[in-house]
Order: C-alpha cells, then sequence, then structure tokens
C-alpha cells in the first residue's frame, strides 16, 4: 500500500529513458520507505513492456492497452491515472518532466488538488517540522529544484497532500538495472470506467515526427561554443574540435540566441543537463543558468580570455586567451601526439 | 467562430532572471531582487500575439489581459494595450500572497469565471519559476480542454480551433472544440511593437487601486473621465473565493528551505595560449585516457 508510482512514456514504441531514470530513482525510494514500485503505461500495444520495466525495480506494471493512449492525449491520460491514483493511493507520483509529463502532470494535480514540483534535480526522503504549528511529519519527499533562474536551490514539501508528485527532466538521474529485478507483475487498468465521452473531445489532425538529430546527452566529450566564439563563422571551430576529439557540440544560451548553432546543442538550464567525462567550454563565461547543465561533468577545461569568469572557478584547466588561437592549436598537438 | 469572441490572455509580471548580473548578486551570494527589473513574462507576449492575430481575423474578437499580481503589475497591462489589446483585469490582493501554482491557477479560476472568455491563452511558463503548470491547472479548474505548446491557429472552425503543436519530437496538428486553454511557445511568431498611436491613447489608463492612490493627478481624472482608461481591478472578494483554497492555505507545497547557489571555488590549473602549455595538456589527457 502507499507504493510509488513512476508514469512510463513510450516514445516511438520505446521506454523513455526518462521512465527508466526515474524507476532508478524510485527504487531507492521505494526501499528507503519499504513500500512496492508500481510502473504506470499508457499507450498501445504494449505486450511485453513489463519485462524491461521490472529489470529496473518495476513490482507491478499497471497497463491500459488501447488505441485511446496513442499518440498521447490529455484528458484521456489524465482521467486513467487520476482514477487509478484513487483507487490504488500511491504515496509518491513521479513523471518525466517532458512535452508529455509537463502537459499533464499539473491537471493531474489540480484534479487531486496535491502538490505537483517542476523539473526536480534532487529527490530524497526526510523528515519535517512545519515552523508555524510545530507539527511534525516522517519521511516526506523532498523536492529540490533551481529556481529563480537557477540563482536558488528550494526545497519543497507536500506536507498534507497526497499524493506528492515530481516532474525531473531527462538525463538529472541516472539510470541503472535494479540489483534486485522486480516482479514485474502486470495488472490491466479498468480503465473505461474513468474515460468519459467528453475526454476525448480533442482531436488529432496530423503528426510529424522529426527524428532528433542531434543528442548531445549521451556524449563522453563535449566541446561546447559561447558567445564568446564571436560569430558563426568561428563557431565552426567547436565543430572541427568535436570532430577531432570524437565528441559532440555543445552551446551556451547565449550562443544559440545569437544564432551560432541549433537550439537542440544547448545546455544548461532551459537546455539538456549533461554530465561528459570532458567537457570543454570555449567562449563561456559560466552563468549559472549554463553551469547547472555541465557542472557534473568529470572534467571540465574552460578557454576563456577572462581569467576571472566564472567557468574558471568550476573548471580543471583554465586557459586564458583567445579561443580563435587556443582551438587550432589544440587541434594540432592532439593529432601530432596521438598517433 | 461567433462574434464578440472574448479572449482572455493570462500573463504575468516577472523578474528578468535572464540577465542576472555582477549587481544582481549582493556580496553574500543571494539574490538581489530589486536590482531585477520587472518585465512582462516572455511567452506571454508570445500568446498575446496569438490572441491578437485571432483578433484580426475574427471581426468583433476582444482580448484583454487578466494578470495576478501588485499594483504595479498593471503595467504589463497597460503594456498589452499598447500592443492591441483592447483592456485588461488586475487580480490583487494579500490574499493571494504565498500562492503556489495550484492556489495561483485556482485565484485565475475564480476570476475567469467572473469574465467568462470564450478563449484563454497563456504563455506555456514564467521565467521566474519554469514550471508551466498554470495553464493545465486552470484548464481543469475550470474543466476546459487545453492545447500545450501552441505555435500557430491554423484555422478558426465554428466551435474550435485547429492548433499546431510544437513537440520535442516534431510537430502535432489538433483540432480542439471551444471554450478552451491554449498555452503558447517560446517559438511562436513574437508580439508585435507597441503601437504609437496607442501609447498615446492608453498611457492613462488606470487600475482602481492606482486611480484611489492619487485621485486628483491628471491621469487619474482621465481615467475616470474615460471608461476604456480603466483597468479592472478585482480584489479577493470580487472573483467569490473558497478563501481556504488562496495564497499559503490553499497551497500544497510547502518551501522547506531555500539555498542561495555559491559557486565552490575549486583551483583551476591555470594555462595559458602558448604552445607547449597546450602540448603539454594534450599529452596529459591523452596519457590519462580522457582523449583517444
Amino acid at each position: 500500500m502507499n507504493n510509488i508510482f513512476v508514469y512510463i512514456e513510450i516514445e516511438e514504441g520505446k521506454v523513455a529513458d526518462v521512465s527508466l531514470e526515474l524507476l532508478t530513482k524510485g527504487r531507492e525510494l521505494a526501499s528507503t520507505l519499504g513500500v512496492g514500485l508500481d510502473a504506470v503505461v499508457l499507450g498501445e500495444k504494449l505486450a511485453g513492456i513489463e519485462k524491461e520495466l521490472a529489470k529496473y525495480g518495476a513490482d507491478t506494471v499497471w497497463v491500459a492497452d488501447d488505441k485511446t493512449f496513442a499518440p498521447f492525449r490529455t484528458l484521456p491520460h489524465t482521467a486513467v491515472l487520476c482514477g487509478l491514483i484513487e483507487q490504488e493511493k500511491p504515496q509518491i507520483v513521479l513523471f518525466g518532466a517532458t512535452c508529455i509529463g509537463r502537459d499533464f502532470a499539473p491537471r493531474v494535480s489540480s484534479a487531486l488538488h496535491s502538490g505537483l514540483t517542476a523539473d526536480c534535480t534532487q529527490l530524497v526522503i526526510g523528515d519535517h517540522k512545519d515552523p508555524k504549528t510545530g507539527k511534525e511529519y516522517t519521511d516526506l519527499l523532498y523536492q529540490i529544484r533551481p529556481a529563480f533562474g537557477g540563482n536558488i536551490i528550494a526545497t519543497i514539501v507536500n506536507p498534507d497532500c497526497r499524493p506528492q508528485m515530481a516532474t525531473v527532466r531527462e538525463g538529472v538521474m541516472r539510470k541503472e538495472y535494479a540489483a534486485q529485478p522486480g516482479r514485474g507483475e502486470v495488472r490491466a487498468i479498468d480503465w473505461k470506467k474513468f474515460v468519459k465521452d467528453t475526454d476525448l473531445a480533442v482531436r488529432i489532425v496530423e503528426r510529424q515526427i522529426e527524428e532528433r538529430k542531434i543528442d548531445i546527452k549521451g556524449a563522453g566529450i563535449i566541446v561546447a561554443g559561447g558567445y564568446g566564439m564571436g560569430s558563426k563563422e568561428n563557431f565552426k571551430l567547436v565543430h572541427e574540435l568535436a570532430d577531432v576529439l570524437g565528441g559532440e557540440v555543445g552551446a551556451s544560451r547565449a550562443a544559440v540566441d545569437a544564432g551560432f548553432t541549433d537550439h537542440a546543442r544547448q545546455v544548461g538550464q532551459t537546455g539538456v543537463t549533461v554530465r561528459p567525462k570532458l567537457y570543454i567550454a570555449c567562449g563561456i563565461s559560466g552563468q549559472i543558468q549554463h553551469t547547472a547543465g555541465m557542472d557534473q561533468s568529470s572534467m571540465v577545461i574552460s578557454i576563456n580570455s577572462d581569467p576571472e569568469a566564472p567557468i574558471c572557478k568550476l573548471a580543471d584547466y583554465a586557459i586564458t586567451g583567445d579561443v580563435n588561437d587556443i582551438i587550432p592549436k589544440m587541434i594540432k598537438y592532439y593529432k601530432q601526439n596521438s598517433k | 467562430m461567433k462574434n464578440q469572441l472574448k479572449i482572455v490572455v493570462l500573463a504575468k509580471q516577472v523578474p528578468d532572471t535572464r540577465n542576472v548580473g555582477k549587481d544582481a548578486m549582493t556580496p553574500e551570494g543571494t539574490v538581489n531582487r530589486a536590482a531585477l527589473p520587472a518585465i512582462f513574462n516572455p511567452e506571454d507576449l508570445n500568446a498575446l500575439e496569438m490572441a491578437l492575430s485571432l483578433k484580426d481575423r475574427v471581426e468583433g474578437a476582444t482580448v484583454h489581459i487578466l494578470t495576478m499580481g501588485p499594483q504595479r503589475a498593471a503595467d504589463i497591462i497597460r503594456d498589452a494595450m499598447f500592443r492591441g489589446a483592447d483592456g485588461g483585469y488586475l487580480l490583487s490582493g494579500r490574499e493571494f500572497a504565498g500562492s503556489d501554482t495550484l492556489a495561483t491557477s485556482y485565484a485565475l479560476s475564480c476570476a475567469l469565471r467572473k469574465i467568462g472568455p470564450d478563449i484563454i491563452i497563456a504563455g506555456r511558463q514564467a521565467i521566474d519559476g519554469d514550471t508551466a503548470q498554470v495553464g493545465p491547472q486552470v484548464a481543469e479548474k475550470l474543466a476546459l480542454p487545453q492545447v500545450t505548446y501552441a505555435e500557430e491557429i491554423v484555422e478558426i472552425k465554428d466551435a474550435s480551433l485547429v492548433i499546431k503543436r510544437r513537440l520535442s519530437s516534431g510537430t502535432e496538428v489538433v483540432e480542439c472544440p471551444v471554450p478552451a486553454v491554449v498555452t503558447v511557445n517560446a517559438s511562436a511568431p513574437e508580439c508585435r511593437p507597441r503601437n504609437a498611436k496607442r501609447v498615446m491613447k492608453f498611457k492613462c489608463a488606470l487600475a482602481g487601486s492606482e486611480i484611489a492612490a492619487a485621485p486628483d493627478s491628471e491621469a487619474a481624472q482621465r481615467a475616470v473621465a474615460k471608461p476604456y482608461l480603466q483597468i479592472v481591478e478585482f480584489a479577493a472578494a470580487d472573483v467569490d473565493p473558497d478563501p481556504r483554497q488562496l495564497g499559503l492555505s490553499g497551497s500544497p507545497t510547502k518551501v522547506k528551505k531555500i539555498e542561495n547557489v555559491v559557486f565552490q571555488a575549486k583551483e583551476a590549473k591555470r594555462l595559458t595560449a602558448a604552445d607547449e602549455d597546450i602540448n603539454s595538456l594534450m599529452v596529459e589527457l591523452i596519457a590519462s585516457h580522457t582523449l583517444g
């Protein structure tokens, strides 16, 4: 009873990475609380889906398998999830902070009148004492997230309302097989009793799926360029270095806003979160909005003309100088030494 | 679409967190909110543009702003009027202080019940919270369908809108009956600029409490004389709320702790652009198998 729910998102017939990351975290939280971990899947042609989810620790896999649920539409998803939550009374529900999770999780929270914290970067179980009433709570979910443009880190709790709900962005948490696989027991959701005709009011006319061409999340080496690259022309140097080193190209928001490169490459609070083994920041000053997306990198090299730029404080190696001079030298000496 | 289509844009005045410069942080490393300018939330401007373009296409349609905030939030209503909005509503009061997204959505939904719009358009999210929750929650409170991440209204039908949405994996076109709540992405068209004639016409538009604060001023006298210059101001009691659902008591989420982000100083190895520095760095990285 009062298990942890993870909403499982299906992307083109495959379980989204963020859902597996949430199961990994959910498994840890469920062990701390001594409760079960339930995966909830709404979609179409889901036979066998429990096998993968069990590897990540799911004990129960709730399934609504019908064309009503694919492609995703807000109202039927909301109705089914609300119905299932009222039926099973989980204490925690986790969603990916994706186009889908950010669309319907708020609606679920409103319908159930319970709190939802967006874009959490950490989830921890802990106790809480209300500063006004002195009332004490044990084993709440601490929902930790950056706020105010990333300048503060807030810890949010939902003391009185259940379930406690949170969304987490893709790539923020680790994805790992559970030490002990879950049971993966499939239970069908009796969804027809939850969905009303009015929930089908929005009609999908057309969908155009564009392949995600650029995917820097999984890259081991990222060479990122900022506004300090100076121009779109100079930004090509970033690509050259990335090509030579076998890495991907990232960018700061300023570089994307200036049109140097594509938004899909943006690292940071409004872009993607990365944790490569090597991050080379070229002409990036290191505003908190950017560093929030890369400060988990194993090693950081910064190239900046300003020795006082904030990025230098994060860097393992801070090279002071002109990017247009230094990047070609890095390419040259890498080639010389790697042979 | 019917005549006299009533469009309401939900908008928020926010501190400009995008340009947090040196003076925006205190010496202790905390945010100096006073140093951040208050601006029209960027995606709410995209929402305003979508509303205005709908007004251009539907004869007799009107566009009004609804914002919740302190008195100075009337600034964004005036700004919207300069850009083409017909007027606005300011929802203001101490009862709303400390609202989380759910309490905010509840308060806005009470005001919207009073206003009775056909279409509600909002920015996807505000830059001070980045939650993207208020639009969907308002829709739920009013039992309306929602279309999030809208980029373009493709077609206006008798009782529905055909809307193109921007998703991370591509685009989707949906047909949604009205009334409905639409949230607009930053990738939608930018808002039209302020119009000089409209600035002259509406610069004295004032909310009730602004008039009351300086009743003898020239601006207040003009606003009193001309109804189109009056920004409707709602206090909590005007929108018939359940008081338990407002402000802190209506907010399930509580802030337990706030930490300011302070850069942790780590000693970086300093290098110059000299050939020998770059060469030895590359040798080191290759030797440690970080590269190659």
